[in-house]
């Protein structure tokens, strides 16, 4: 299933494994981005935690943990070549993948619709 | 980048050209009171790699333009009075050339960086948009005893930079292929004289066009009919001249940095300092011939992170890894585009000044490496032979 957070993140879940990227919305504000830090492997965070940061021309920003977990895997490419999250947030442009300490928590995230009516 | 002069309850001043801004869907944002397009939807890293393979039109309305003319009427006498707040050799300017220059404090200290234009009859400043005022009416103070200080509204201010930039003004003045950097001409454009000079912020080849406001959209959408310029906003203005190793006031240089820390004692000649026949006589000369002649305790420098994570303006700087105090800071710094690395510049105590020396920089609590560099970390073209 794939899920969307106000902070727009979006999580795609298969079994307890959550795999978290930003949105096209956030791609397309942000602009082309020049620098990606990842969290470590092993990580172990609470949901609100600051998870990466990325980097466009002009500003950093946090990009936040939407659901409390374990990193269990991160996307070295988009380390390697930023811009592969313009050009493909939903895909190739993935950040890290996240062990969920909660399943279930997911439902209360937005779907895609609802996400849609935010960003309009 | 620098903040809003005024007070939030002021509404935003546009520029002339804020309908075309418009029209040309940019991104705004509030810069020194103004409604200024920050980026457009290439984007900022795109119109910056455009500026310099082709051309970018940038609006800098918001930037003052201020006349001095001396009542006699004679140029020299308006730039013997500039002398008196500034320490460059204003009487070598020549009529058609225009020098780069700096207000100076009584503490030594600058209180705005400008181009000052000799047009023949009187002098042409332009300075930043948020010291205009303190500009004016520091030129006012100081000199109207013996000129007119006249601070040009209804003038729009155009910079178009890049390697196509001649090829696109020369279609609606030819003359300006005439020119070489630093030349000033008053030019006719679609059947109005503008002042053009060779010269801009990017380290390309280019020009900064003053106009009248009401013609100001037609002579843009003229430049726009080559189809190599595209309008390009503040965001890749900064990222441009960083690249290029050039000041940004109220970032890099402001009353609290002297020329001297400031590296900029290029613009101090002979003639203003010590034994020079003009020496002195301008604020806070006692402080910067001293600096001069003594040293200082820091300077500006080029930076270059290690790493990929840019290092950007308020990030202290460390001698070692693990050292307690910082032996300076960031006051600006990003991505550079056409470097393909970050870059940044600050101020750092003198002893760690040189090229090659290894610093640290605190970015997110960690202490990433970084390397003193010389500016400009681009190859510059302007257009002097």
């Amino acid at each position: 299933m794939l899920k969307f957070t106000e902070d727009h993140e979006w999580l795609r879940l298969e079994g307890d494994i959550a795999t978290v990227g930003i949105t096209d919305h956030a791609a397309e504000q942000l602009g082309d981005l020049v620098f990606v830090e990842l969290p470590e492997v092993g990580a172990n965070l609470n949901k609100g935690d600051g998870a990466a940061v990325v980097e466009s021309v002009k500003a950093a920003s946090d990009i936040y943990a939407p659901l409390a977990g374990e990193i269990i895997e991160i996307n070295q490419a988009i380390v390697d070549d930023p811009s592969i999250v313009n050009r493909d947030p939903l895909g190739g442009g993935w950040f890290y993948k996240l062990k969920l300490t909660d399943t279930k928590a997911i439902e209360g995230l937005m779907d895609e619709a609802a996400y849609k009516a935010l960003v309009g | 980048m620098g903040g809003d002069a005024l007070t939030a309850s002021e509404p935003l001043k546009r520029t002339p050209l804020h309908g075309l801004h418009e029209d040309q869907s940019a991104r705004m944002l509030p810069f020194a009171g103004y409604e200024m397009p920050l980026q457009y939807p290439l984007g900022v890293l795109k119109e910056h790699l455009h500026t310099r393979a082709a051309a970018g039109l940038f609006d800098v309305s918001h930037m003052g333009q201020i006349i001095l003319r001396a009542h006699s009427g004679n140029v020299l006498d308006a730039a013997r009075a500039l002398e008196r707040l500034i320490p460059a050799d204003i009487l070598d300017v020549a009529p058609g050339r225009q020098r780069y220059a700096f207000l100076t404090s009584r503490s030594g200290g600058i209180i705005d960086d400008l181009m000052v234009a000799n047009l023949g009859d009187e002098l042409l400043l332009v300075v930043n948009a948020a010291r205009k005022l303190t500009d004016a009416e520091h030129l006012r103070a100081h000199l109207s005893d013996t000129c007119d200080i006249i601070h040009l509204e209804h003038r729009a201010l155009m910079a178009l930079q890049g390697p196509r930039a001649e090829a696109a003004l020369m279609r609606l003045a030819p003359e300006c292929v005439m020119m070489r950097f630093m030349d000033v001409r008053r030019l006719a454009i679609m059947g109005t004289e503008c002042v053009v000079s060779r010269s801009g912020y990017t380290g390309e080849d280019g020009f900064e066009i003053s106009t009248p406001a009401d013609v100001s959209r037609e002579i843009a959408e003229g430049l726009f009919e080559d189809e190599a310029v595209a309008p390009v906003g503040l965001g890749a203005r900064d990222s441009l001249r960083l690249e290029a190793g050039l000041c940004l006031y109220g970032s890099d240089i402001d009353e609290t940095t002297t020329p001297v820390e400031a590296a900029l004692t290029w613009g101090i000649p002979k003639v203003r300092r010590r034994h020079g026949s003009r020496e002195g006589e301008f604020p806070g000369a006692g402080v910067i011939l001293g600096q001069l002649e003594n040293g200082v305790d820091r300077r500006r420098v080029g930076l270059r992170p290690e790493g990929r994570a840019p290092v950007r303006a308020g990030a202290r700087l460390f001698a070692a890894e693990a050292s307690d105090e910082a032996i300076g800071g960031v006051t600006s710094g990003g991505y550079g585009p056409s470097v393909e690395a970050p870059v940044s510049m600050g101020y750092v105590t003198v002893a760690l000044a040189s090229p090659e020396t290894q610093i640290f920089a605190e970015v997110r609590g960690k202490r990433l490496p970084i390397t003193v560099s010389t500016l400009p970390f681009i190859d510059t073209h302007y257009k002097c032979g």
